[in-house]
Formats: structure tokens, C-alpha cells, sequence
């Protein structure tokens, strides 16, 4: 059975290296971005089957690229796990209006991320 | 044969104003037309301007056109002053210039009196002079040699005139009522005397010489009289033309003959617009043969062995040609007797009314008797004394010939009788233009200017052998030389008429305006000032009675009221009337006519209203309820329209000037409330506008704050993220290998760094911002700044290859600042430069400084990425990378030039970028060397006591 692949997106170099621990610790395949055009770029070619998705990046913002993954009819299938210090309500109604399927506010638990994380590749039909 | 002439002229002038009169009594008027009208004014023009005007040029030039000139000027006016008279007389029903002031001020009896008596004394010695120069023209005519004294003829000339001026001037006591034979008698001796002296010009111009050129030549051929050809000629000053322009001006409006023919004897107002061309052109062509008469006597007669006076009679009878002497004799008469007729004709009517009728009234009120018996016994005295005056008034001109007259000039006399006539002039144009002109200030005016007219004009006349010593004139009286009468409070350099004039004026006009100023007019004096100047605006005299005529009925009063108060607050007012006043609602109706009767208000209330459905007869209000009707409406509408609305149920609905002016006053006073009004809405307007961007600014400060607040918390998850979920790895993985484990410990302690950098620098900001950082400020090296802060820079940008280049003048001027701030300063825009700047090699950072006015500049340059224009402010506040909501700036707190801004600022400097992308920045520094003293927050020190 292949692992599914989880695309990491932040620009904090130690938040995205405690996730890139947390995710292969868990067996899961780890793609990185470090801001929101690399992100865009890493979707397009690898059919990621979650995306850790921060929303405040230097050049495109998060829910920008949540929106593009939704656009995009291939991608159908890729779950977004929006991962936020804005944790203010109308950010996380943003969140979900761009297509994400959980908006978890930092600082997050991590033993909660991963059950949430398992949660949801589970559900997916493959 | 020359005393024939005279009769029969005489005669026919008899026969003239007789057939007037009848022609008068069958209303087919021959004065009712403008050319008789502007002829009759030409009565101006007497023996004086006959005789005297070519004695006065043979003599002194140009200079007699004055007194013609003044007249013509100021007929242009006539059609604004004199028609103002005019109607003001005719309203009136005044019939003299005493009239005329002495209603104008009050009616004052003193006042017309006074004006009177300067008349008379002004212009006996006038009247006098027409005398002498009928009798002395009659000797010239009919030789020296001749039967008759000089005196016997000027009796025997005044008592001609007297009886025809009885005849025709004083028929009854009517004095409003025109006499028309005069007029006409008059305006047909104007038309004799201009014909008789167009003949004399002709024949002297053109018989003796051969035209105008002629006569013009020969005399300029002479020496002596070459120089009256100038307007200065013999010595005539600017001061002087001056003054005969100003008098004859007063004189030929209120002169008491021209008053008369000008304002009394006026048919029609209409009558001046001809008046105002015609009479001028008169003056015109009566002058034009002036000079030449003159000079040909001149140069015919000789200068020194003739009186100029008598050239016009001399001339024809020393070139043989008696029928002519015998027309200029006849041309000099008229003049003479037109004006003697008409100046006794006016003296008389204002003696009689304002010297004897005064006196006789105040006697007969006081004498028992039936009304009418009284009234018919004063109005046979008025005519009797009218009758009266007209000898007393030819008697003393008589007299006055007889004493002195003979000795006098034509031309000075005259004049100084303009300059006697002169002093109503304040009085008369300040009463018809000035309302604030009163009776005091009018008479002691008149009294002054009448005094040193006398003084000035008249006591150097009467100086000689055996009358007034002659030191009065070289010592003044008394020795005082203040009081010489040529030369008043030592005024001297003036010719003698205008000195007169100017003094004389000076103290006229000086109290007639300083009295009507210092005492308020009574009741009296205001009406009648309102009458006078605004007698254009006026309807008719009834208008001006106070107090209620009309009888209005109650029930109008009732709607009156009702109509501007509503029904309660009528019936409440009448209720209150009724209680104060019981006896005023005494009501015309049977059942209510009961001896103990005392109306109630509700049966007043009733009764009105019974009036205005039954046909019963309705009863006038009581005065006492119109009185209180007006004060309660004039709470409402003001006093004016409270009246006007009365006056309109009284009847007396013609709204009058006065209540015009009135209702305009008090809604202009409606309309600055109005302005006031508007004026503090403005105002509450401009509050409430301020009010709203304070709490706009309020609103903003809030949401600042939240926003704050919001990328404060935001950015302290950040760092507390990692540390949150490295501590959670390390916790649930024992198992993890040392290098890692050591890796996440750094990790956490490197957040933790960060996280307490964070809040250092929040804490910083927010002490900056509330003011609560104080400065240690003294002299520093900028040098030696620059210096530690680029080697504290140093190792971070030599590790990312960047240059750095300090140019900091060590000589600079010390600063005045805090040296940690101002290092901070620093070393802020240094990391700033260092983190914009591009990696591998090529990044190069500059800091220099130079001395610029008053202040030093710094400025720290790098080659990096650049910032738009858009954001040159923007980057200078707190977290402007988190208000691009979901961008971020890679490095940073978003605090750094926030802060430098505000440390800049606590310095009193300014702080700016220059830069687009791309092309590097350059942060701009200024800090003043002399900073302003700061004044110390005065209460924030004794707060916690």
C-alpha cells in the first residue's frame, strides 16, 4: 500500500520542520513549500492527497491557493487542512469558503493534528 | 414829459394786473403757463443788475457775472430742491421763507419771528436802493438842473408803489391765494426791462461802434480797461468769485421776493422744468451787452468824470438820442418796481403773521367771547395790518435812502442783502434733507450767523462822521483786535464779503448741527422734520394724527384678534380687559343696558359673536380696547404692523410712510434674529461635524487598537507554534536521537528568544506612543555612533556579503540626543538595509551624514528590492506587512521603523524614504541641532498627590 503524500506549505522554516517530523514519523510521504507559489507550482505537478496549507505567505496567500487546488478538477480528490495563527471567525469562515475541509487555529496540539490528519485520509475512497 | 412816461407806464401796468385778476376770477388764467412763470423769476434781475451790473464791469471786469452765474448753475437743481419746497409749501399751506423755517423746527412762533425781522432788516436797505435808483435815474434823465429833487421823486415813487402793492398784492387775507396781477405785471416788466436793455446794447454796439470786435478792440487798446478783460480782472480772487456764486445762489431760492414768485406763486411743479432753462437764458441775453455798454461808456464818457452806474442813461443822452434814455429809464424802472412790489408784498404778509398776528392771537384767545366774532376781528386785522406792513416796510426803505442810501453802491448793498438772505440756508437745506435738524439748533444758528453778518457785513457800512467811531475797524471794538469786524478772530487776507460770509456761516452751520445734536427735538419738531424731508414720500397730511380717528366696531376688533391670537387667548384677553375696565363694554342693547350691569367676559364673547349674525346696530369699541388690542398684537407683530392692522379696522387704512418704515424695521429685526438663528445652527452644525470626526477619529483609534491587538496575538502564535509543537515531539518521541533532540531544544530556545524580542518591542512601541518615554538627551558625536551601530551591524552583513560604507564626518557639530535611542536609530535602519539587500556579493549599504540649517542629516542607503511609492508612508507603521492582511514580509518584527519613526519624532526630527522598486531605498534622517524647548505637561506631575 502506497502512503499518501501530504504537501507541508509555511513559511516558518521551524513550523514546517516540526510537521515534516510529525507527518514521515507517521509514514507519510512529505513534499515542502515555503510559500504560496511554490505551493501552487508543487500541486500542479504531484497529485498531493493532503495539503497543510498556512494563510499568511509573502507572495500568494493561502486562500488563494486553496481556491487554485479547488479549481482544479484533477485535484478533486486532495484535502486542505488550513493551519493558521489568524484564528479570528470571519478568518476561519474564509477558510472553509475557499474550499478547505478543517481550519485549525496555531498553536495547534499536535497529537490532535495527527488524529484530524489520519480522520480525513481515511475517508478518502482510495 | 418824463413823469408822464412814468405814469402812463405805471398805468398800464395797472391795467395789466387788473385785467389778470379778472381774466383770473373767469378761471381763464394768463399765469398759468411756464414762460410767464420763469419771467416772473426774472424778477431777480432788479435796478441793480439794470444799472449796477455795468458800473460793476466798467470797474472790476467780469466779476458782476457772478451773481448771474450762481443762479444759472443751481438751476439744474431746482428740479430737486425748489420742487422739493414747493410741494412742502403747498402741503403746509406756507406762504414765505418765515413760514417756511418756522414750520420745518416746530412751528415756532420765535423762529418765524426771528427770520422775519433779519428779512426785513436784510432787505429794507435793498428795497431802498430800488428807490434810489429810480429817483437818481429820473435826475440823470431830467438834468440836475431840473424842478424836482431827487428825494421828492423817490417819495413820490414809494407811495406810488405802495398803493398799487395794497391794490394788488394785499386784497385779502388769504395769503395761499395767488396773486396773478402781479405776476403777470411782473413777468411783463421783465420782458420791458430785457427790451429796453437789448435796445440800448444794440444801439451802443452798433450804433456808437461798429459791432462786438469793435468795442472789444478799443477798449483793449486801453491799458485800464484791457485788464478787465480777465477773470481776475481788478483784482476779483478766486475767494471772492466763490462767494458770489454762493450767494447768489441762497439768494435766488430765498430772497423773500423769489420765494415768492418761485414758490408761492408756482401753479404747477411742472412749471420748472421750462423754469429751469428758461430763466437761466434770461440771465443769459440780459448779459450780454454788458461789457459792451460798459466799455463804450468808458471810452465815450471817460472814466472819472461819470458814475458808471448811470452809463446806460448817460450814454444815449450824451449822443443825443433822448427817446432811447427815455426806453432805459423806463427798462430801469420796471426792474426797480417789479422788485419793490414783490419784496413788500412778501415782507408784509411774514410781518403781519409772524411779528403782529402772533401777538394779536395770543390776546384775543384770551378775551371772553363767541368763537366766531373772534376769528371774523383777527381776520380784519390780518388785512389791515398786511396793509400796514406795506407802508411801514416802504417807509423805512424810504427812511433808509434818506439816511444813508444815497451814499451806497448799487452792487455792495445787494450783496450784503444776499449774504443777510444766506443765513437760512443751513436751516432750509438741513431742514429738508436732515431730520435730525432742530428748532434750537436752527434758531441759535440763525441768531450767530445773523449777529456777524451785522457784525461784519453791516457795522463797517455804518462807520463814519458822526455815527460809529472809525477805530472799530483798524483796533476792533473795544481794542481787542480779535473783534475788528474785517478781520474776525484775526481771519485776515479775505476780501470783505467772503470773510462775512465765512464767519458768519461758520458759526451758523457750527451750532444749528452742534444744538440739534446736544438737545433731542420734541414730539413736535420729529413730525414735522419727517413731513418736510420726506414729503416726496407722503400720501397726505391726514396720515400724521396720532391717536385713533375712525370708530371701529367690536366685532372687527374681536376678529381682529381672533385672526392673530386664536380664540382661547381672545377670549382670556378680553376677559382681562373686561375685569380691568368694566365700564368700557357698556353695551348698546336693551337687555343689557341694566344700571348694575358689570359684562362678563363669556357675555362679551357672546355678544360679539351675536353682532356678527344679527342685524342689530353694532357699537363702536371703546378707544381704551383698541389701545389694548394694539399692545397685545404688537407682542405678536411688533408696535408697527400692530398699528397698521388697526388703523386698518379703524378705517384709516391709507398705510402712511412712517408705518412702512416701521413694518420694514421690525422685519429686518425678524430677519437678524433670523440671521442669528441661522448663525447658531451653523455653529451647532460645525459641532456636531467636529463631534462626528472625533468620534470618527475615535473609531479609528479603536479599530487601530483591534488591529493591533490582533497582529500582536498574531504574530506571538507564531513562534509559540513551533515551541508548542517541538516540546509535544520531544515529550511523545523518547526514542529520538540526540542530534535531533538537541536540534528541537535550540529550536524552542530560539523561539523563546524571539517570542521575548517580540514583546520587549511591543512593550517599547506602546511607551513610545503613550509618551511615556523620556529622552536623556546630551551632546553626542554622530561619528562616533554611526560607528558602533555599523560594527554591531557589521558581522550580519559581512556573513550575507554585504558592504558596508560609513561617511560620517568626525568634525560634525555634537547632536543633542539620546545616545542608546539614537543607536537604536541606527542600528535599526541598518538591519533594515541589511535584510533588503540582495545576497551573493552584490549588496552594498552606505550610511553617511551631513550638517544641513540648524540640523544634521543622515541618511542610510542600500542597493536592495526597493520600495514602491504607495507605501513610502505606510511602511512607517506598526505591522504594515500584516495589513496586506495575508502577505508578509519574510523578516521582521513589523515593529523596527515604527519605532525609529516615533524615537525620530521624540527627537524633533523628521524621518522619510526615498526609493522605487527595484532601485534601493534611502532612509532620510534630520534631527535639529537646537531642538525647541519642550514645554513640561504642567498637571502631569502633581496628578498623584
Amino acid at each position: 500500500m502506497i502512503m499518501p503524500a501530504i504537501l507541508i506549505v509555511d513559511d516558518e522554516p521551524n513550523i514546517v520542520m516540526s510537521l515534516e517530523f510529525l507527518m514521515r514519523k507517521n509514514g507519510y510521504q512529505v513534499g515542502i513549500a515555503r510559500n504560496g507559489s511554490e505551493a501552487l507550482a508543487a500541486v500542479a505537478q504531484t497529485p498531493y492527497d493532503l495539503v497543510l496549507l498556512d494563510v499568511m505567505m509573502p507572495d500568494v496567500d493561502g486562500y488563494q491557493v486553496c481556491r487554485t487546488i479547488r479549481e482544479n478538477a484533477s485535484r478533486a480528490a486532495t484535502k486542505v487542512i488550513f493551519l493558521s495563527a489568524k484564528s479570528q471567525p470571519t478568518d476561519v469562515q474564509q477558510g472553509y469558503a475557499a474550499g478547505a475541509d478543517l481550519y485549525i487555529p496555531k498553536p495547534f496540539s499536535t497529537r490532535q493534528l495527527m488524529e484530524k490528519v489520519r480522520e480525513l485520509l481515511a475517508k478518502e475512497p482510495c | 414829459m418824463v413823469i408822464g412816461f412814468s405814469f402812463g407806464y405805471l398805468a398800464l401796468l395797472f391795467g395789466v394786473a387788473y385785467a389778470a385778476e379778472r381774466r383770473s376770477a373767469t378761471r381763464q388764467s394768463l399765469v398759468a403757463n411756464p414762460y410767464v412763470y420763469a419771467l416772473s423769476m426774472a424778477v431777480y434781475c432788479t435796478a441793480w443788475a439794470y444799472y449796477g451790473s455795468v458800473g460793476r464791469a466798467a470797474h472790476q471786469g467780469l466779476s458782476f457775472v457772478g451773481i448771474y452765474l450762481g443762479p444759472a448753475l443751481l438751476a439744474p437743481a431746482w428740479w430737486l430742491v425748489l420742487r422739493k419746497i414747493v410741494r412742502v409749501c403747498r402741503q403746509q399751506r406756507l406762504t414765505s421763507i418765515a413760514d417756511f423755517i418756522s414750520a420745518r423746527y416746530g412751528k415756532s412762533a420765535a423762529l418765524g419771528a426771528l427770520v422775519t425781522v433779519v428779512c426785513v432788516l436784510g432787505v429794507v436797505p435793498y428795497i431802498a436802493l430800488q428807490i434810489k435808483a429810480i429817483s437818481g435815474s429820473f435826475v440823470v434823465l431830467i438834468g440836475s438842473g431840473g424842478r424836482v429833487e431827487a428825494s421828492v421823486a423817490a417819495l413820490f415813487t414809494a407811495g406810488v408803489l405802495a398803493v398799487f402793492t395794497i391794490l394788488f398784492g394785499v386784497r385779502s387775507v388769504e395769503a395761499t391765494e395767488r396773486h396773478e396781477g402781479i405776476v403777470l405785471a411782473v413777468a411783463l416788466e421783465s420782458l420791458v426791462k430785457l427790451l429796453a436793455f437789448l435796445v440800448l446794447g444794440g444801439f451802443v454796439t452798433f450804433g456808437l461802434f461798429h459791432g462786438f470786435a469793435d468795442v472789444f478792440n478799443q477798449a483793449a487798446a486801453q491799458p485800464a480797461l484791457a485788464r478787465l478783460f480777465t477773470l481776475h480782472g481788478a483784482g476779483t480772487s478766486s475767494a471772492e468769485w466763490f462767494t458770489l456764486l454762493v450767494l447768489s445762489m441762497s439768494a435766488v431760492l430765498l430772497l423773500p421776493r423769489q420765494f415768492q414768485v418761485a414758490v408761492v406763486e408756482n401753479v404747477a411743479e411742472d412749471h420748472l422744468r421750462k423754469a429751469m432753462w428758461l430763466f437761466p437764458l434770461y440771465l443769459l441775453i440780459i448779459n450780454i451787452f454788458v461789457l459792451p455798454i460798459a466799455f463804450g461808456g468808458m471810452l465815450r464818457l471817460g472814466g472819472g468824470s461819470f458814475d458808471a452806474d448811470t452809463f446806460v442813461l448817460a450814454l444815449p443822452l450824451a449822443t443825443g438820442h433822448s427817446w432811447l434814455a427815455l426806453l432805459t429809464y423806463l427798462g430801469g424802472l420796471s426792474a426797480a418796481s417789479s422788485m419793490i412790489i414783490v419784496e413788500t408784498v412778501a415782507l408784509s404778509v411774514m410781518s403781519s403773521n409772524h411779528l403782529l398776528m402772533p401777538l394779536l392771537v395770543r390776546e384775543v384767545s384770551g378775551r371772553s367771547g363767541a368763537q366766531p366774532r373772534r376769528f371774523a376781528y383777527l381776520g380784519r386785522v390780518a388785512l389791515q395790518s398786511r396793509r400796514g406792513a406795506v407802508v411801514l416796510v416802504l417807509a423805512l426803505a424810504y427812511g433808509y435812502y434818506a439816511a444813508v442810501g444815497h451814499q451806497l453802491p448799487l452792487v455792495n448793498t445787494g450783496l450784503v442783502s444776499f449774504a443777510a438772505v444766506a443765513q437760512f440756508v443751513p436751516a432750509v437745506l438741513g431742514g429738508l434733507y436732515w431730520k435730525g435738524g432742530t428748532r434750537r439748533g436752527a434758531t441759535l444758528g440763525l441768531l450767530a450767523g445773523f449777529a456777524v453778518w451785522f457784525f461784519t457785513l453791516v457795522v463797517p457800512t455804518v462807520v463814519g462822521p458822526g455815527r460809529l467811531p472809525e477805530s472799530i475797524l483798524t483796533a476792533g471794538v473795544g481794542g481787542i483786535s480779535a473783534l475788528r469786524p474785517g478781520a474776525l478772530l484775526g481771519l485776515e487776507g479775505l476780501d470783505y464779503l467772503s470773510h462775512g460770509l465765512f464767519w458768519s456761516w461758520f458759526f451758523n452751520i457750527g451750532l444749528y448741527v452742534g444744538a440739534s445734536l446736544a438737545w433731542p427735538p420734541s414730539a413736535l419738531e420729529l413730525r414735522q422734520a419727517d413731513v418736510f424731508v420726506d414729503v416726496f414720500r407722503r400720501r397726505s397730511l391726514a396720515e400724521e394724527v396720532a391717536g385713533w380717528q375712525g370708530h371701529p366696531l367690536l366685532p372687527d376688533v374681536r376678529a381682529l384678534l381672533l385672526g392673530f391670537l386664536g380664540k382661547k387667548r381672545t377670549n382670556q384677553a378680553l376677559q382681562t380687559f373686561a375685569k380691568r375696565f368694566p365700564d368700557a363694554l357698556v353695551i348698546n342693547n336693551e337687555q343689557v343696558v341694566g344700571a348694575s350691569y358689570q359684562p362678563t367676559a363669556t357675555d362679551l364673547g357672546s355678544q360679539a359673536q351675536a353682532l356678527g349674525t344679527t342685524h342689530q346696530a353694532p357699537n363702536p369699541a371703546d378707544p381704551r380696547l383698541l389701545l389694548y388690542a394694539e399692545k397685545l398684537l404688537a407682542g405678536t407683530l411688533g408696535p408697527a404692523s400692530a398699528r397698521l392692522l388697526l388703523a386698518s379696522v379703524a378705517g384709516e387704512e391709507q398705510i402712511s410712510y412712517d408705518n412702512v418704515v416701521g413694518i420694514l424695521k421690525e422685519s429686518q429685526q425678524l430677519l437678524e434674529a433670523n440671521r442669528q438663528l441661522q448663525k447658531q445652527s451653523r455653529q451647532l452644525q460645525r459641532l456636531t461635524d467636529e463631534l462626528r470626526q472625533a468620534y470618527q477619529q475615535l473609531q479609528a483609534l479603536d479599530q487601530q487598537k483591534d488591529e493591533f491587538l490582533y497582529t500582536v496575538t498574531h504574530e506571538l502564535r507564531t513562534p509559540l507554534t513551533s515551541i508548542r509543537a517541538l516540546a509535544e515531539i520531544l515529550a511523545d518521541n523518547p526514542d529520538l536521537e540526540e542530534e535531533e533532540r538537541e536540534r528541537f531544544h535550540n529550536t524552542i530556545g530560539r523561539e523563546a528568544e524571539r517570542l521575548t524580542r517580540l514583546i520587549s518591542l511591543i512593550l517599547d512601541l506602546e511607551k513610545l506612543e503613550s509618551g511615556q518615554t523620556t529622552l536623556v538627551r546630551a551632546p553626542v558625536a554622530l561619528a562616533e555612533v554611526a560607528a558602533e551601530a555599523a560594527e554591531a551591524v557589521g558581522q550580519l552583513a559581512r556573513a550575507k556579503g554585504i558592504a558596508l560604507h560609513l561617511d560620517v564626518p568626525a568634525e560634525l557639530p555634537p547632536l543633542p540626543a539620546d545616545r542608546d535611542r539614537l543607536m537604536q536609530v541606527l542600528i535599526n535602519l541598518l538591519s533594515n538595509a541589511v535584510k533588503a539587500c540582495p545576497l551573493g556579493g552584490t549588496g552594498r549599504i552606505g550610511l553617511l551624514a551631513w550638517p544641513a540649517a540648524d540640523a544634521l542629516l543622515l541618511c542610510v542607503e542600500d542597493n536592495g528590492k526597493g520600495i514602491a511609492q504607495a507605501e513610502h508612508h505606510q511602511i512607517f507603521d506598526k505591522f504594515f506587512q500584516a495589513q496586506h492582511q495575508n502577505m508578509r514580509k519574510p523578516e521582521g518584527s513589523g515593529l523596527g521603523l515604527a519605532i525609529t519613526k516615533k524615537l525620530v519624532e521624540l527627537h524633533q526630527g523628521r524621518i522619510w524614504v526615498e526609493s522605487a522598486p527595484e532601485q534601493g531605498a534611502r532612509f532620510f534622517v534630520e534631527l535639529p541641532l537646537a531642538p525647541p524647548v519642550r514645554a513640561t505637561a504642567p498637571f502631569s506631575t502633581s496628578y498623584s498627590l
